[in-house]
């Protein structure tokens, strides 16, 4: 039987949420702007809505600004408190001894990816930012997607340009509020080279790294989502993502479906999700007919579930409404019993019983 | 040909909930042109009584706006006319979705907004992501409310370029909070409703993965030669390469058409699939004009029309066969199909058409679309 309704939590459960929650509340709150190319302009508006902040009546200090700076971003700097870097060894890096003791309200930080010299508290400026978050003082930051350390690779091959200090994506999902600066390519390349655009491939280039930073904050905004749903314990088959459950059996035409749901998912920038229902007894060719159909669904990259249930139909729609699937994918039967042509064969159950979730049904 | 009038580029800022900020960033483009030397007007701007707004106007022309008395009201819509007389440059129209008042030249501004472009002025304009055809029925799951303005995905993939305007959820409630966005009243009834944070959220996120969708189908632009001076701004622009995919969409007088028109459509421009729909009438009543059933038939295959979908209409007494006959015919890999709702006793004695479709189609994929059910947020 599915239900709808919440489960009551147990005590520990709730002792570790009260915990969680008196934890965050201590904490200092981080927000990210988040920006694909220099000069898209991430450090102008951080700069900007520590501005509107200070003009609010929160106590607002610039903790870090990158040494070049723009002539759009000097009248904002005049408004606020700088605590100036320190310079090790020729390195700049946040005073962090001054910072803790002024103790502002909210720290604006810039250049998040540089590392810090040896000797110091912590390897990296990141690392700083989240020692003031400990502190309970909020931080407002810019990062562009070339410091993410997950996306290093594909940035690289995209610009040729290799970056050695990075930022962890874990930092980007522990923010509370991350925006993205969004602007055409056009943009960048008039404010970075205060010219012309210097050839379609540098366009080609920035957009797809502004393609690669919309789907990150996209990902990140999704957990978010994920994280209200759980907190109200409200199965959720609604999402802004494409889910696709690919449903395989040992004699199921799986290649096929897979890749199908592999292009889907790819094209709509979604999960893929391959499920096999575990049965009591399977002979040993089609034990190993699954494990060829399990070892394709490994190569297309997807998720795997081994479910359990008795009634195979069941399990997969239970699955598919507990985790927001989309999409299922299916095969015709190879056999079909004359009472199944009469009364309905397990398919035709599937589509039935999917409620708000379509159905993809592949040819054997 | 070589002196037919360029098309002017139309910029859409999109957001995903009134109050991000979209009139006020265009605006902000829109002085910095002027500052440029360009010749920009106001065509339509939408005060909403937010000063910052307001204050960001100061300086730019703007045209009057067209006074239509309808049943007795009076409205005031922009005036394409007088905009297409003065011929700016560049012309800033608020609000693209918004519907004319009966009885406008144009049924929909963003038709006022093509009749601009085609005399060569460039536009910018604002949207919000609820908008877009392709996702009402999401947007209906998401928010229980069923958005009437739409527009048709067409429209915004012409667009030369489509900008995020991002803020977080958090921070337009705080505007909303401190009387930024609406006046007290509204306010308090829209964080009620539409401004609940979860809903923000995934509305959020449908803005930035149909804004990355949007890069994306650019990017082909920019492997042509001299895309700078020529986006694809025509109808005849297929330069997408296509995939060999062939969606066939089964529309039926079913309300549940319109769900399984736009889910399909998404789906092939996502496949870069072809994509048809294809309705069947039985022989027999082939000749009655003007029962509801044809009525509502007739709308579907308009609304799919209207989303640049081709339609037909077949003739048979075995509609299932007549159907996926015609579907293997025409090479289709995808048939669309919606859920039918019947009982198991009606399935198990005839009418089943789903059923029977999925069985004698057992040779191409079928889609059976599901109809999309709000949940309400606790």
């Amino acid at each position: 039987m599915l239900t709808n309704a919440p489960r009551r939590p147990t005590p520990e459960e709730l002792l570790r949420q009260v915990q969680a929650e008196e934890e965050y509340e201590r904490r200092g709150r981080l927000k990210v702007f988040l920006g694909y190319a220099s000069g898209v302009g991430k450090s102008f508006r951080m700069l900007d809505e520590g501005r509107r902040r200070h003009e609010r009546g929160q106590d607002v200090v610039v903790g870090a600004i990158q040494p070049k700076i723009s002539p759009e971003i000097e009248p904002l700097l005049g408004k606020l408190e700088t605590i100036p870097l320190r310079f090790v060894e020729g390195i700049p890096v946040m005073d962090m001894e001054a910072i803790l003791k002024r103790h502002p309200a909210v720290c604006l930080v810039d250049g998040l990816a540089y590392d810090n010299p040896p000797g110091s508290a912590n390897p990296s400026r990141w690392q700083d930012v989240e020692h003031l978050l400990d502190a309970g003082i909020s931080v407002i930051t810019s990062v562009n997607i070339q410091y993410i350390d997950e996306l290093r690779e594909r940035v690289e091959q995209i610009t040729g340009k290799r970056v050695t200090q990075t930022v962890p994506r874990s930092f980007l999902n522990s923010a509370d509020e991350i925006v993205v600066v969004d602007a055409p390519p056009e943009t960048c390349i008039t404010r970075s080279h205060d010219g012309k655009i210097d050839s379609a491939a540098e366009a080609q280039k920035l957009s797809e790294l502004r393609e690669i930073a919309l789907l990150l904050a996209a990902d990140v905004v999704d957990r978010q989502l994920e994280q209200y749903v759980q907190r109200s314990g409200f199965p959720q088959t609604f999402g802004a993502q494409e889910r696709i459950l690919v449903c395989i059996t040992p004699r199921a035409n799986a290649a096929p479906m897979i890749a199908s749901g592999r292009r889907n998912a790819d094209r709509f920038h979604g999960d893929l999700i391959v499920a096999y229902v575990r049965q009591p007894e399977i002979s040993a060719g089609d034990q190993e007919a699954l494990e060829r159909n399990l070892a394709i669904a490994r190569a297309a990259n997807a998720h795997i579930e081994i479910l359990e249930g008795e009634h195979p139909i069941e399990a997969i729609l239970q699955f598919a409404r507990e985790h927001s699937i989309t999409q299922i994918f299916a095969g015709h039967s190879t056999r079909e019993r004359w009472w199944e042509r009469l009364l309905g064969t397990p398919l035709d159950r599937l589509i039935r019983d999917a409620g708000d979730i379509d159905v993809r049904v592949f040819p054997h | 040909m070589a002196s037919r009038q360029l098309p002017g580029k139309l910029k859409i800022y999109l957001g995903y909930a009134a109050g991000v900020g979209k009139t006020y960033q265009m605006l902000d483009e829109a002085q910095e042109m002027k500052r440029q030397g360009r010749d920009v007007v106001i065509g339509y701007f939408e005060p909403h009584g937010r000063h910052d707004t307001i204050a960001k106007t100061e300086g730019l022309e703007m045209i009057p706006r067209r006074k239509v008395d309808y049943r007795g009201t009076t409205f005031e819509e922009m005036d394409t006319d007088a905009i297409l007389r003065r011929h700016p440059e560049v012309c800033v129209v608020d609000e693209f979705p918004h519907t004319n008042v009966p009885g406008s030249p144009r049924l929909k501004r963003w038709q006022d907004v093509e009749t601009l472009l085609e005399a060569g002025i460039d536009v910018l304009t604002t949207m919000n992501i609820q908008h877009l055809e392709s996702l009402n029925d999401q947007v209906w799951q998401i928010t229980g409310v069923r958005v009437r303005e739409t527009i048709p995905d067409w429209v915004m993939s012409k667009a030369d370029q489509v900008v995020m305007v991002d803020l977080t959820p958090r921070a337009l409630l705080n505007r909303l909070a401190r009387g930024v966005v609406y006046a007290p009243e509204k306010a308090k009834k829209a964080l009620e409703n539409f401004f609940q944070e979860s809903t923000l959220v995934a509305l959020r996120e449908l803005a930035l993965r149909q804004t990355a969708h949007e890069v994306e189908i650019r990017q082909v632009d920019y492997d042509t030669p001299g895309f700078e001076t020529a986006p694809a701004y025509t109808d005849e622009a297929e330069e997408v390469p296509r995939s060999g995919e062939r969606i066939l969409i089964f529309v039926t007088p079913d309300p549940a058409s319109a769900t399984l028109i736009r889910r399909g459509k998404r789906v092939a421009d996502y496949l870069h699939a072809d994509c048809f729909a294809v309705a069947v009438r039985a022989e027999e009543d082939s000749d009655q004009a003007a029962s509801p059933e044809r009525e509502a038939l007739d709308r579907h295959l308009n609304f799919a029309r209207n989303l640049h979908i081709e339609t037909r209409v077949l003739e048979g007494k075995d509609v299932p066969k007549t159907l996926v006959e015609f579907a293997r015919l025409n090479g289709v890999t995808q048939m669309f199909l919606s859920r039918t709702k019947l009982s198991r006793w009606a399935a198990l004695f005839g009418g089943d058409l789903m059923r029977q479709v999925v069985h004698l189609a057992r040779d191409m994929q079928v889609m059976i679309v599901a109809e999309r059910h709000h949940q309400p947020h606790q």
